[in-house]
């Protein structure tokens, strides 16, 4: 009997120890792969950290459906929108020639582009679905320039490792890791369906990430900035979202 | 691994720590109703089904209208609208208000919980696997399945009868086939059509959605799955209370069950 639970002693002591160092392992591998996401504290840190982790050794290069032309819905839904301020009605009065796109941050050479500069590069179009978390959805032809390519012309630093983006409307700012900024079908998207993209869609320019949720394809983007770490930006906890309760990984 | 049928059916009473003879206590000790690992993974998932009907309640709340196919919103036909308010403006409910958004919390809970239980139901279903509890317990025998025998307990079922001694011990066929209904078929489906609405894992594994006819159609079988889980929920605890809701819960919580006037 003695015996016995003496083994048991050891045999869970091991274990026990065995289990602490490999979750310490485990917590230290994930840190270095970027497995683990800026909102990861909190009772529900440990969730969202599975998802982002499981997803992004499942799909960091996965591509998102495309569909035929012949799925394009009809009407593409414009979502509700906070009611304009006077520099957005300012620059949609001169049919946004004036709208610029400022990328700073740990890049080699800051710049600001405007809306023509933007559509000089190659155009690009994919045909994919937004799909909001309320559960709705709709597909369109999203036209624009890969996120990747202004990337590559202000050349971002080694050390980057999240893209921030900003909307005119100052509550509305988000950021992606570096996995889905250099990803092909991350798009700076300026058309929809062979036309300029509508205001009500995000016009005159919108971040269109097909492989997470809508929320994460912020509207009338105006700011990117490359950074290394989330911790100067709002609370620190990688967008707008998670200070309002939702997710900053938004691939689910 | 250690082994389950130990863990569970070798329990020693609380309180019956009698050191002169240990094993004579497990002699007379009467065997229990389900295993240790029924137990605990059933505990769990309770916790984490209440969990995820409430968040899922929520999130259905901001857009209460189902469709079929890929695509849907409220420019498109649903296939049918929840009579009920909604969480957002956009959606025309026919309700002269809209209720407080509360998905944000809703979200992080419900993956949550379906992280925690879908990591217990791969525990049971391997530890079940190795101990032989899906074959010994929960798989009808020939003779159970016959229309004459399947009849029989239907019949008694709709009498309310409460069951008999013999099912202490073992489930009956109904139970059985509900169960295996609920493990192999209901969790898995309401697993697949999550993952489904997911635009990352949809993009790793595009079958996931195209094989279910589109985004919108699996959002749409989530819920149906969903109900049925809620339908068999209500009726498992009908029955809990007919057999005895004490002597019952104490066996799943306990794994000991009172034989006797309350044991049935």
């Amino acid at each position: 009997m003695t015996d016995l639970s003496r083994r048991k002693l050891i045999v869970t002591g091991l274990a026990a120890t065995a289990g602490v160092t490999g979750l310490g392992v485990a917590a230290r591998l994930a840190e270095k792969y970027g497995l683990v996401p800026p909102d990861h504290g909190g009772i529900y840190g440990p969730g969202e950290t599975l998802t982002y982790a499981a997803q992004r050794l499942l799909t960091r290069h996965s591509l998102a459906r495309e569909f035929p032309r012949s799925q394009i819905s009809k009407r593409p839904l414009a979502n509700e929108i906070p009611p304009f301020r006077d520099d957005f009605k300012r620059l949609a009065a001169g049919g946004f020639v004036d709208w610029r796109l400022n990328v700073d941050g740990m890049v080699g050479r800051p710049a600001s582009f405007s809306l023509t500069q933007l559509k000089s590069y190659p155009s690009l179009s994919q045909i994919t679905e937004l799909a909001c978390e309320e559960g709705w959805s709709y597909i369109a032809e999203w036209i624009g320039v890969p996120l990747s390519h202004v990337l590559d012309v202000v050349g971002i630093r080694p050390q980057a490792k999240y893209v921030v983006y900003f909307s005119i409307d100052p509550d509305w700012w988000e950021s992606m890791d570096m996995a889905d900024a250099l990803h092909p079908q991350t798009f700076l998207a300026y058309g929809m369906n062979g036309d300029d993209l509508p205001v009500g869609n995000g016009g005159p320019l919108r971040m269109r990430l097909p492989r997470q949720l809508g929320y994460k394809s912020v509207k009338f983007i105006t700011r990117l900035t490359v950074t290394d770490s989330m911790k100067g930006f709002g609370k620190g906890l990688g967008s707008a979202s998670p200070e309002g309760g939702y997710a900053w990984y938004a691939g689910i | 691994m250690p082994n389950m049928e130990t863990l569970g059916s070798a329990e020693v009473p609380v309180g019956a720590c009698v050191p002169s003879s240990a094993s004579a206590v497990r002699a007379t000790a009467p065997p229990s109703r389900h295993s240790a690992l029924v137990r605990v993974t059933h505990s769990v998932t309770i916790f984490c089904f209440i969990a995820l009907l409430v968040s899922g309640a929520e999130i259905v709340i901001s857009h209460p209208r189902f469709y079929w196919g890929e695509t849907g919103n409220v420019l498109t036909t649903p296939l049918f609208q929840l009579p009920i308010p909604s969480s957002r403006a956009l959606v025309p409910t026919g309700y002269g208000y809209v209720l407080p958004d509360q998905n944000g919390w809703s979200r992080a809970l419900h993956f949550q919980a379906a992280w925690i239980v879908v990591f217990t139901g791969v525990l049971y279903a391997i530890c079940s696997l190795l101990t032989g509890h899906f074959q010994k317990d929960l798989l009808p025998t020939k003779a159970n399945l016959s229309w004459r025998m399947l009849s029989t307990e239907i019949k008694r079922r709709l009498r309310f009868e409460r069951p008999g001694e013999a099912e202490t011990w073992s489930y009956n066929v109904l139970q059985q086939l509900a169960y295996l209904l609920v493990i192999f078929v209901l969790f898995p489906l309401v697993i697949w059509t999550g993952l489904a609405m997911s635009p990352a894992f949809v993009s790793a594994f595009p079958a996931s959605a195209t094989l279910l006819g589109g985004r919108q159609s699996a959002r749409t079988i989530h819920f149906f799955v969903s109900l049925a889980l809620v339908l068999f929920l209500v009726v498992h605890v009908v029955m809990v209370f007919l057999a005895g809701f004490r002597s019952r819960t104490g066996a799943m919580i306990t794994g000991r069950t009172a034989t006797g006037s309350e044991g049935a």
